[in-house]
């Protein structure tokens, strides 16, 4: 654990990426997914990835907590690399949340429950501990007072919301979004936006997964573009969005912007 | 200034919406092929009551000592009452039933104490699954606490299906998840053990397994060692029925969308947490329907231990047929044990839409 201790006392003082990709490749069977990816992120970066359907961006997200596998390359989050060590994932997932597109709330359980689940059976919290710490989170995301019910009784936008509260219950050092609101009715989508605002304004380290160009310009500090399993291109969003380098990203944003 | 919108006030519903007047409408007499039913039923249902009725309850006979006392045209209950006590307990001991009685009311007694909020069902389950048993055991075959030993051949009738019942269901029920999770392991061993154990098993007939467990397996075991038949023929059924068992709780495994899998792994929970809390109490509640069918069927199959020579309530039945006292009662004895088991299994299946509609937690929509 030592080398897990010093890795971490340089992410603090920023001299190490929280989360590095190098030469990372993955293969659906024959299909290359991902091809040659290299990336850093440091500690409480904001990363809004973009492309066209099919080019990865999801991928190359759910390879940070590995809930898929790259067979080629190394990826080190939190100064522990992604391997086969199922002791490492456990580590690394205790650390890193995750909100999907789809919510994927337990819908058995209320929400209570599907919020102090982890905290209790992960992080072996006291019962009475770990609803204390949901009740805040789900006062944060301003959806208290539904506790009791369950995921089928709420809206998509509260679903995508207690989802949001339910990876922060973990206390985690990171949050991925995989595509938050891209299932959610037009005016539940800025609910959902007004927290993650608020959560990258206190400083949490995200990768967020999206086509909400709006956040990326307001919230990213830096916007990442691939297409066919390729990074294209990497900037700073002021960059990113008024002077695009490659033709391909400024079709994409054409196209995107233009409707 | 805004006009102020006032709903208007809700009126009682006209007679012919609600009310008996209403249903009778609606379900006997909505259309004219409904209409035609109705009186059809109607006709099939006089047709069939009153003679049932006098047959079974008006000309029936009711008490007796051999077939020679049913002398009316009605059924012939004498012999029931006769061989109750048999038909129940088969030939335990008359003295000693109290112990069978005693045990059940215990295990009703339990299971009735889940409706109480108070105590935490993890460690009922517990009791229910670890020391009653034992105690059951005990109180069953005695030789302890001054209890007089009955031995296992003795053990019979509805007592003895009860007892295979129950044990089937209770022990093949978590052998199933096991086996169905087995089954969609990515561990390559457990997989194939898994596989193969469901296939061969499905692919033989319960007789064979029965047969297997009473006649066989003494043969290959060593002289002096030997194991009761009652229970090589649990084992059997146990096996039989998780095999089944574990292909219902597949279907509902496979049903589970995969991103609650996705969502349990993100969290960081182990393997078996994420089984336990997250997937098998989804998947255990999409199946239910099918989970209860295959209890049951094992709780009707079981009359096939008649075969290796043990007398369950079905088995009692047909043995005291050939009574020559009382000969020609044969349809007396299969109403009484049709209307047994229909009444077991009714209760069973009522019991599942009680579960199921309890389990509900609004709209399935991921």
């Amino acid at each position: 654990m030592t080398d897990r201790n010093m890795a971490l006392a340089q992410l603090e003082q920023g001299e190490q990426a929280i989360i590095e990709f190098k030469d990372v490749n993955k293969w659906y069977g024959e299909f290359h997914v991902l091809k040659n990816i290299n990336f850093s992120i440091k500690k409480g970066e904001r990363i809004v990835v973009c492309g066209p359907s099919g080019s990865g961006k999801s991928t190359m997200t759910r390879c940070i907590n590995r809930l898929e596998e790259h067979q080629k390359g190394i990826i080190t989050v939190d100064g522990i690399e992604m391997n086969n060590n199922l002791k490492n994932i456990e580590t690394i997932r205790k650390d890193v949340g995750m909100v999907f597109q789809h919510f994927n709330l337990f819908p058995h359980l209320s929400i209570l429950e599907n919020l102090t689940l982890a905290p209790i059976w992960v992080r072996k919290m006291p019962k009475k501990e770990a609803e204390e710490l949901a009740m805040h989170y789900l006062e944060r995301v301003k959806i208290a007072n539904q506790a009791l019910k369950y995921p089928g009784q709420l809206s998509g936008g509260q679903q995508q919301r207690v989802a949001i509260a339910r990876g922060l219950c973990m206390q985690p050092r990171i949050m991925l979004f995989d595509e938050p609101t891209s299932a959610l009715d037009p005016e539940m989508i800025k609910e959902v936006l007004d927290v993650m605002v608020k959560l990258a304004e206190e400083g949490m380290t995200m990768v967020c997964v999206t086509h909400e160009m709006g956040f990326a310009k307001t919230v990213a500090d830096r916007v990442v573009f691939m297409d066919a399993g390729e990074i294209v291109e990497a900037n700073e969003p002021q960059e990113f969005f008024n002077n695009p380098q490659h033709d391909r990203t400024q079709l994409f944003l054409s196209q995107i912007l233009n409707h | 200034m805004a006009i102020e919108f006032k709903p208007s006030p809700s009126l009682p519903p006209p007679s012919t919406a609600v009310g008996p007047v209403a249903w009778v409408r609606h379900n006997l007499l909505s259309s004219p092929l409904n209409i035609i039913l109705t009186i059809f039923s109607l006709y099939i249902l006089y047709l069939l009551i009153p003679p049932l009725i006098e047959w079974g309850v008006i000309n029936a006979t009711w008490t007796g000592s051999s077939n020679k006392a049913c002398t009316g045209s009605g059924a012939c209950w004498a012999f029931i009452n006769s061989y109750f006590e048999q038909f129940m307990y088969g030939f335990y001991p008359s003295d000693q039933t109290w112990r069978v009685n005693l045990a059940l009311v215990i295990l009703v007694l339990l299971v009735a104490m889940f409706a109480i909020k108070k105590i935490n069902r993890f460690y009922l389950t517990l009791v229910i699954i670890l020391p009653y048993p034992i105690l059951a055991y005990y109180l069953f075959s005695g030789g302890a606490f001054g209890l007089e030993p009955v031995e296992t051949a003795k053990w019979g009738g509805l007592f003895l299906t009860i007892l295979l019942g129950v044990i089937g269901i209770v022990a093949s029920f978590p052998l199933g998840a096991l086996l169905a999770l087995g089954r969609r392991s990515n561990m390559p061993v457990a997989k194939a053990v898994c596989v193969i154990f469901i296939e061969t098993i499905r692919a033989v007939p319960l007789i064979t397994i029965l047969f297997m467990a009473s006649v066989m397996i003494p043969l290959f075991l060593p002289d002096g060692l030997n194991f009761n038949k009652l229970l090589r023929v649990l084992i059997g059924i146990v096996l039989f029925s998780s095999a089944y068992m574990a292909e219902v709780i597949r279907g509902g495994l496979q049903a589970i969308p995969k991103g609650q899998y996705e969502a349990a792994d993100a969290m960081g929970l182990t393997y078996w947490q994420s089984m336990s809390l997250i997937i098998l109490p989804q998947a255990l509640k999409l199946v239910i329907p099918g989970i209860v069918n295959t209890f049951i069927g094992l709780f009707k199959d079981t009359t096939l231990v008649y075969i290796v020579g043990m007398f369950d309530f079905l088995g009692r039945i047909q043995a005291a047929n050939h009574d020559t006292n009382w000969l020609g009662t044969t349809v007396e004895g299969y109403v009484f044990a049709a209307f047994v088991y229909w009444a077991f299994c009714f209760g069973m299946s009522r019991y599942s839409m009680a579960l199921e509609r309890k389990l509900e937690t609004g709209h399935k929509r991921n």
